[in-house]
């Protein structure tokens, strides 16, 4: 069941969950993900769905908070991180398919694990319930499939 | 203004420290969560949420609001077919490739440079989305 033990995914969530407690409490922004690529479609795209206040509000700080995010994954890598630098093996095209499908699915239902999973479940959202398990039983349905095929890893 | 995005810089530097120390910046640790191999992920899920849940539903009850200013508000999302289509294809993507958008930036600062090709085709998906679904 947890074959890389339970501490690095306890310690993780709770570092998570402090980073968004930390920008709600000072500033009162719910501190989401998948809203950055429509956001910053803003400044290429005119089209009215694009161009909607809370888009063009929050813009700004939606890629100051994507710099800190990898930023930060960067400071764990040159410190903390057991193997240093990471490259991955699975296939360029599962990673542009997938990012395709991510891209459409997360802004279609307009929350992703971060929107929906941390701050929508942090905000007792039903809402944001429903969308967690859809994708969860989802995500773990395809996985299964690509590993049957034998797509490895 | 300049201070906000202070603020927001330091909480997305613990939020890409805290993916990246918990494994989602690899793909490899998203997808054997997935297929059940390993149900930590769970566990970085579920304390995320827990101390965010804390902090959105005590901290009121003590601060009048946000240090910045503004009043303290619920992430209210509604639900519709669209919550739930939506989720259903981002569930295909993740199963397929192990990215979601956090995870895909925190990747970047492991040096996992390929998840620049979903990073661009993230984009690519939310403008279709944009563009042909609204």
């Amino acid at each position: 069941m947890f074959p890389l033990g339970l501490f690095p995914y306890i310690v993780g969530g709770i570092i998570i969950g402090i980073g968004v407690s930390f920008i709600y409490i000072i500033t009162g922004l719910h501190a989401t993900q998948s809203s950055f690529f429509s956001t910053t479609l803003s400044y290429f795209s005119k089209r009215p769905y694009f161009q909607q206040k809370q888009y063009l509000d929050s813009r700004g700080w939606r890629i100051t908070f994507a710099v800190g995010v990898i930023l930060g994954a960067l400071v764990y890598t040159l410190t903390l991180s057991p193997e240093g630098f990471f490259t991955t093996s699975v296939q360029w095209w599962r990673l542009a398919l997938g990012g395709l499908l991510v891209g459409f699915g997360t802004r279609l239902s307009k929350g992703c694990t971060s929107g929906h999973g941390i701050s929508g479940l942090g905000s007792l959202s039903t809402t944001s319930l429903y969308a967690v398990i859809t994708f969860l039983v989802v995500g773990i349905l395809t996985a299964m499939i690509v590993q049957v095929l034998r797509v490895i890893p | 203004m300049r201070m906000k995005h202070l603020i927001v810089f330091i909480g997305g530097l613990l939020f890409g420290f805290g993916l990246a120390f918990g494994g989602m910046a690899k793909q490899e640790i998203v997808l054997s969560f997935l297929q059940l191999k390993d149900l930590g992920l769970l566990l970085l899920l579920g304390g995320s949420a827990f101390v965010t849940a804390l902090t959105i539903n005590l901290v009121p009850k003590v601060l009048k609001g946000p240090f910045l200013g503004g009043e303290f508000k619920r992430r209210k999302r509604t639900l519709n077919r669209r919550t739930i289509i939506g989720a259903i294809i981002f569930g295909i993507g993740w199963g397929i490739s192990g990215q979601c958008p956090g995870s895909a930036w925190s990747s970047l600062g492991v040096g996992n440079i390929p998840v620049l090709i979903g990073i661009a085709s993230m984009f690519i998906g939310a403008y279709i989305m944009g563009r042909f679904f609204t």
